[in-house]
């Protein structure tokens, strides 16, 4: 089989090792739950519980908010104690519902599923939608909107992305190690949503022997099969992964539907199989507690709405007090001020690191040496980008494709002059969307009076 | 619990943009290996023309040095010395100095190199050309009989590309070792071609514009040579004059080439028709210096009109 991969990327110090041997470990939460409303791309749900009420584990306590949105699960029983603005791990204040866990973990009675079989592709569909699920490998896109490409018989691959080339991160191998059957069972569910389609599992090199286990359960499986990609980062990058086991190229203009794609996380797929085959809501995901400031690297899987000191405690507290702790992996995580916020359906990991590098380097000048050039997956020139964005030189940023930086940070990662590339990138890139738009609507808007001043004319001259 | 909550109040914990995690390359790093690359071919010009070409390194060095310093103390900038970038500077000044050069024909180099070219348009990153070589051609202008007496042994006579040019074959092997008359650094083609491949290993250059070069170069001669594919002619005009050392050490310079990779292929395209045309139909002997500081104007033409297709480029429909 020959490796799959993309032009680019980096290599940086993986640290999968300190976590990759450590079992999945249920963890029971001790305080009060918190949901934050949004935790997902879209619209942010509405709270369907008042203050006061008692809910039970997996009762619905938030519904989508749009068609773009996901519900929102009870993981615990108790009581729904506030509803008010809690600190996220990505820093900001979100409308969260606080429940009180009685510990009592009293679960509803989920209706009993049909046989995969006999689901409708619309039945199935549902099912994900009603189980609130989005994609956990980071993005939180709501997966039921994925699930509903306009053509589904254009889509001819359904990719689980298994390629967890973020460094330190094991929630996705430990996932494909001890449950590969939910996640072949859950590519069977949406397998059976697109009749054209064949499904990829891909899984990055560095993890060869769930590449061989997996290879061999699905043997017999007609319609899977395991794709071996070169180890890298960022493997897992949509456009990029639909790249190396396609060969086909997506802009940010397009949807991986457009390569006639669709791509799920590994914990997805698993969430999928539980929704479709169990009436079960995702509830649980995988976090891998790791980094050189905890005693006890772990994989656990975890009830959303948890806190993250409580992880840190259950993996053995910090061998001594770390300089950054990122939720998520150290490429594109985010680093937290504060411990005390709950695990959402997309947390992945909670890095903690003695030394944060990053706070420690200086800037100096750019000597043009195209590390940052040779490292862009987007085959970007992001050095001359962060120029023209600290210029905020939007002509020059949109000639050169600013708007199509996928944020991986490779070319901060590998810059000698140590320029906060990718975040000049990706605020210019932010202001260039906004304005892009503005302009979009003003045009509309300017389109729109003149036809109705047209309108008025014609009127007018049919008055007379 | 509570004493779980105080425990965390006491986090000071560091919050930046990702990444989180940065590759140990630095820029005085990549300036640290050059500088190692640099010095085989340096001990060896010491080696071969004596302990006064050594004065001349240290000097030129020193100098280059110590201008930047001042300006940067003079127009009150912080001072980046420490970067090594003017050291890797002066080196390659004096490498292509004759061995014989004056003292104060190398501090004039230096002053040259560094303030004119480097610090005027704005320090490391913002030159338009390559320094050291800006400097050399500035003083072969200035001072063409000092900068172009080659004696060696105590006996003055043409260089190697002189021979050729007048329609002799040199001694191509001492040629490729470097026992004969030309700049310090410029000689030995093998302990030039040993610090490149010492570059090339530790990811600081890599053949894109080197092999684009020579190639190009190559077929010109070829073409236009006179001599066809006659390999001792060949060998003789690859290891003459500054092409090798020029081709890894300056054409690569980072500041004053393009960054992507069509880019730096036509510029070492560029550079190879540009050295071949100086070398065949020029008055003098040597071209690739020249050839080099014009590619380096070209640059910013180059990455014009080398458009950018990025990942999943689609062309604009026209009409849409």
């Amino acid at each position: 089989m020959g490796t799959y991969t993309f032009n680019g990327g980096i290599h940086p110090y993986d640290g999968k090792e300190l976590s990759k041997d450590k079992p999945l470990k249920e963890l029971l939460p001790k305080g009060d739950m918190v949901y934050p409303l949004s935790q997902h791309i879209g619209a942010p749900a509405k709270a369907v519980v008042a203050v006061g009420d008692t809910v039970k584990a997996g009762q619905l306590i938030a519904e989508a908010g749009g068609f773009v949105s996901a519900n929102i699960f009870s993981t615990v029983s108790g009581t729904v104690k506030a509803i008010e603005k809690r600190r996220v791990p990505v820093g900001d204040m979100v409308d969260s519902i606080i429940v009180e866990n009685d510990g009592n973990y009293d679960e509803v009675d989920y209706p009993p599923a049909k046989p995969l079989e006999e689901m409708t592709k619309e039945e199935i569909v549902a099912a994900v939608k009603n189980a609130g699920i989005v994609g956990m490998g980071g993005a939180g896109f709501p997966t039921h909107v994925k699930l509903s490409p306009k053509d589904p018989s254009k889509i001819e691959f359904v990719i689980a992305n298994c390629a967890e080339c973020e460094p330190y991160l094991t929630s996705d191998y430990r996932r494909m190690v001890e449950n590969p059957e939910l996640l072949i069972g859950g590519m069977q569910c949406v397998l059976k949503l697109f009749d054209n389609a064949k499904g990829i599992i891909a899984i990055e090199d560095n993890k060869q022997d769930v590449i061989d286990s997996i290879g061999k359960m699905v043997e017999n499986e007609p319609r899977i099969e395991v794709y071996a990609l070169k180890t890298k980062y960022p493997q897992g990058s949509e456009r990029h992964l639909i790249y190396a086991c396609t060969k086909r190229s997506i802009n940010s203009k397009m949807l991986p539907a457009d390569a006639g794609c669709i791509v799920d996380n590994c914990d997805t797929l698993i969430a999928i199989n539980a929704a479709v085959r169990e009436n079960k809501p995702l509830m649980r995901r995988v976090v891998t507690v790791t980094g050189d400031a905890i005693n006890d690297p772990r994989n656990f899987v975890v009830r959303c709405g948890s806190n993250y000191a409580d992880l840190v405690e259950e993996a053995g507290g910090f061998k001594a007090e770390p300089e950054a702790v990122i939720s998520g992996g150290p490429m594109m995580g985010f680093s937290l001020f504060d411990l005390n916020v709950p695990v959402t359906k997309t947390s992945s990991a909670l890095l903690c690191l003695l030394n944060d590098p990053v706070s420690k380097t200086v800037e100096s000048a750019c000597i043009n040496c195209g590390r940052c050039v040779d490292a862009c997956p987007e085959r970007l020139i992001p050095s001359q980008l962060a120029t023209y964005a600290e210029h905020e030189d939007y002509e020059e940023f949109d000639k050169l494709f600013g708007v199509e930086c996928v944020e991986c940070g490779s070319c901060t990662y590998v810059c000698p002059a140590k320029r906060h590339l990718a975040q000049y990138i990706k605020s210019m890139k932010k202001l260039s969307i906004a304005r892009s738009r503005a302009k979009a609507a003003e045009a509309k808007a300017k389109a729109e009076a003149e036809a109705a001043k047209a309108a008025g004319d014609k009127e007018k001259k049919g008055g007379e | 619990m509570a004493e779980e909550k105080k425990e965390e109040k006491t986090l000071t914990l560091q919050v930046s943009s990702n990444p989180h995690v940065r590759d140990s390359i630095t820029t005085q790093k990549i300036m640290l290996y050059v500088i190692l690359a640099l010095l085989p071919a340096t001990i060896y010009g010491v080696v071969n023309f004596g302990l006064y070409a050594l004065l001349v390194v240290l000097v030129t060095v020193g100098a280059s040095v110590l201008f930047e310093f001042l300006y940067e103390k003079l127009m009150h900038q912080k001072i980046t010395i420490s970067d090594c970038s003017a050291v890797v500077t002066g080196l390659l000044l004096a490498l292509n100095l004759p061995p014989r050069i004056p003292i104060w024909v190398c501090i004039i180099g230096a002053f040259f190199a560094i303030v004119v070219v480097k610090m005027l348009f704005g320090g490391l990153g913002q030159n338009f050309m390559n320094p050291a070589l800006g400097a050399r051609c500035f003083l072969v202008i200035s001072f063409a009989g000092r900068m172009t007496n080659f004696a060696y042994d105590a006996v003055s006579g043409p260089t190697p590309l002189a021979m050729l040019k007048s329609g002799e074959i040199p001694n191509t092997l001492s040629m490729v070792l470097g026992n004969e008359m030309g700049t310090i650094g410029e000689t030995s083609v093998i302990m030039i071609v040993i610090g490149a491949c010492f570059l090339i290993l530790m990811g600081v250059i890599d053949l894109r514009i080197p092999a684009s070069y020579i190639l190009t170069f190559v077929i010109f001669i070829i073409i236009f040579g006179g001599h066809g594919a006659n390999p001792y002619y060949l060998t003789a005009h690859l290891a003459g004059g500054g092409l090798m050392l020029g081709a890894f050490f300056m054409a690569t310079d980072y500041v004053t080439s393009p960054i992507t990779t069509k880019g730096k292929i036509i510029f070492g395209i560029i550079l190879g028709i540009l050295t071949g045309v100086f070398r065949c139909f020029a008055s003098g002997a040597e071209g690739v210096s020249y050839a080099i500081i014009l590619g380096n104007l070209l640059v910013p033409l180059i990455e014009r009109f080398a458009p950018l297709k990025c990942f999943g480029y689609v062309k604009p429909q026209k009409g849409g």
